[in-house]
């Protein structure tokens, strides 16, 4: 079923086209990988499906309703960001920071029931940063505060996970456990994931689909068999590469 | 996960405590069983008539004050995502001064005082608003910079209304602008102001939580930004205007309090908030009794006094939380 669907979107940043007329349409169950260099606007298109800002035509329905006319409090109940950079002004526990993923659900009025507490502890467990629940967030190392945020997303356990950079900051264990993690439910719990990644062989390896960015306006979406190869990769990246085949799957690496 | 009680409760233990000091001391003090029998009882004594006449009327306006201001600054610095915001940082102070001076050195009443300080408040509220919200985007850093740049207006013409008013008013002047409770009539609406204020800011407290991680991730959780932020300013700019109305500009009650707190309890506004009131309702009593008792029969302005208590008690807390960091 399709969860978000964008229908002749065209997103313009500062005077640069980053998509035109882009019809996409996301299903659950898939994992999409949003490739292209740095500036080409993979965080702008996130940031547009989110809702976050308007696309200057077109238009995004999420679960078949135009985003436009959907409450913040109810988008946040189907679909979680997960931003490239925290910016926390006052400091916080790492327990108190991944609650605040569960602020869609509960009303005006009300606590954090136990429920809540008990979602939020599972998604610690999750990222494995339990034993950490009573700590200053500002006192974590970089990796350990990228790990409390993707612990608030799960927190907030929306439909559609949408992953800026996720693996940034995080060593390769955690890269892999996370990306395993994403591609897992999505499989078995009916959600969808987005995600603007860096690494062209992760991608091959946790990916159904993808999305190239290659920054003068052409987009290209499709399944990754269709779109990874040398020929496109290298125009994507301009830069030449190489594809190996290896016991473990294709390979690409730079000549 | 956070537990309100006792905090709350303690911090209205002191509250009781600061309003029985600021009934019992004073150039007639009272013991504890005169003080009860003088209250309770329905005579014509003498102590009757200071304690409800002189001591009440203005423990009461230096409690609702406080807790205006420590309210107000929390929002601030929520609104302006900023540590250093205070109730006056936007220019709200600035407008009253110039329009309490100004009323002072045509030799007004007081009533015609509080009006004027209110009046010259809320002008500069709508002067901020209109020039930080025309075209384009409402974010914080371009508020704030609105905001610095007016009240550094005001600034000015305080400066020069002082340099060219006679010597008669200016004692009076820069107390008011010192912040100063000796002058001031309870006024019967802002403790109104102030629990719509806490009641309001109780509902949407969560939402101040989710704020203070950042403009994007706070919409990305379903927060709508722009009209909280709205409200927000509003909201915080009308509480200090009804507190420099009372007291003209009593410094740091705004800016300390609620960091005293967050230093304590943590970040939670649905604790904070309420907390800021207590707190900052019972710290700016208990500067106004030492203000009128230490150099008595003269009267110090409150704001002098709140700088000492406030000064080193902040610095003590910082250091030792920093300390905990380092150890930790």
């Amino acid at each position: 079923m399709s969860l978000i669907q964008c229908e002749k979107i065209t997103v313009n940043i500062a005077n640069k086209n980053v998509c035109t007329d882009l019809d996409l349409t996301i299903e659950t169950g898939q994992v999409w990988g949003i490739l292209g260099r740095n500036g080409v606007g993979k965080t702008t298109l996130l940031h547009t499906l989110a809702g976050l800002r308007s696309a200057d035509s077109g238009q995004i329905l999420l679960n078949q309703i135009n985003i436009k006319n959907i409450s913040r409090k109810k988008i946040a109940q189907t679909m979680g960001l997960l931003l490239q950079q925290n910016e926390e002004s006052f400091p916080s526990s790492v327990i108190d920071t991944v609650l605040t993923g569960r602020h869609p659900h509960i009303d005006n009025w009300s606590w954090e029931s136990s429920k809540d507490l008990q979602i939020a502890n599972k998604a610690l467990e999750t990222v494995q940063m339990l034993d950490m629940a009573n700590r200053s967030v500002d006192q974590l190392s970089g990796g350990e505060k990228q790990r409390v945020a993707i612990a608030s997303l799960i927190a907030q356990s929306p439909q559609l996970y949408l992953l800026d950079e996720p693996n940034s900051h995080l060593d390769l264990k955690h890269q892999m456990q996370l990306l395993e993690y994403f591609s897992h439910l999505a499989k078995n719990s009916h959600t969808s994931t987005i995600m603007t990644l860096h690494d062209i062989n992760l991608a091959r390896q946790y990916c159904t689909h993808l999305i190239l960015i290659f920054g003068d306006g052409k987009v290209l979406s499709g399944t990754i068999k269709e779109l990874l190869n040398e020929k496109t990769l290298s125009e994507l990246y301009q830069y030449p590469l190489h594809k190996i085949e290896t016991e473990f799957g294709a390979l690409f690496v730079s000549k | 996960m956070l537990r309100p009680a006792p905090l709350l409760i303690s911090l209205i233990l002191l509250s009781i405590v600061s309003f029985i000091i600021a009934f019992s001391v004073g150039s007639y003090t009272l013991r504890f069983d005169q003080l009860l029998s003088a209250m309770s009882a329905n005579q014509e004594s003498i102590e009757h008539t200071i304690i409800w006449e002189l001591r009440a009327p203005r423990a009461y306006t230096a409690f609702i004050t406080g807790g205006l201001l420590a309210l107000s600054g929390a929002l601030m610095q929520v609104l302006l995502r900023n540590p250093l915001a205070d109730p006056y940082i936007l220019g709200v102070s600035g407008g009253a001064s110039v329009a309490a001076l100004f009323s002072m050195s045509l030799g007004l009443s007081t009533a015609w005082l509080s009006g004027s300080a209110f009046a010259g408040a809320l002008l500069s509220i709508l002067l901020v608003f209109g020039l930080s919200h025309g075209k384009g985007s409402w974010n914080p850093t371009r508020l704030l910079l609105t905001g610095v740049v007016i009240a550094a207006g005001w600034g000015a013409l305080i400066n020069f209304i002082l340099s060219s008013s006679p010597e008669k008013p200016l004692r009076g002047m820069l107390f008011w602008l010192m912040g100063d409770l000796s002058h001031s009539e309870p006024s019967f609406l802002s403790p109104f102001v102030l629990l719509i204020a806490l009641f309001i800011t109780f509902i949407i407290a969560r939402q101040l939580n989710i704020l203070s991680r950042g403009e994007l991730q706070a919409s990305a959780l379903g927060v709508s930004v722009k009209p909280l932020r709205i409200g927000l300013f509003l909201l915080a700019s009308l509480l200090t205007a009804f507190a420099v109305t009372q007291a003209g500009s009593v410094g740091f009650i705004g800016l300390i309090v609620p960091h005293i707190l967050r230093l304590i309890s943590g970040s939670d506004h649905r604790l904070l908030l309420p907390a800021s009131v207590l707190l900052g309702g019972s710290l700016l009593l208990i500067s106004d009794t030492l203000a009128r008792t230490i150099i008595a029969p003269q009267q110090l302005p409150v704001g002098v006094v709140t700088a000492f208590i406030g000064v080193p008690f902040f610095l003590y807390l910082l250091n030792k939380n920093f300390g905990k960091q380092v150890n930790a």
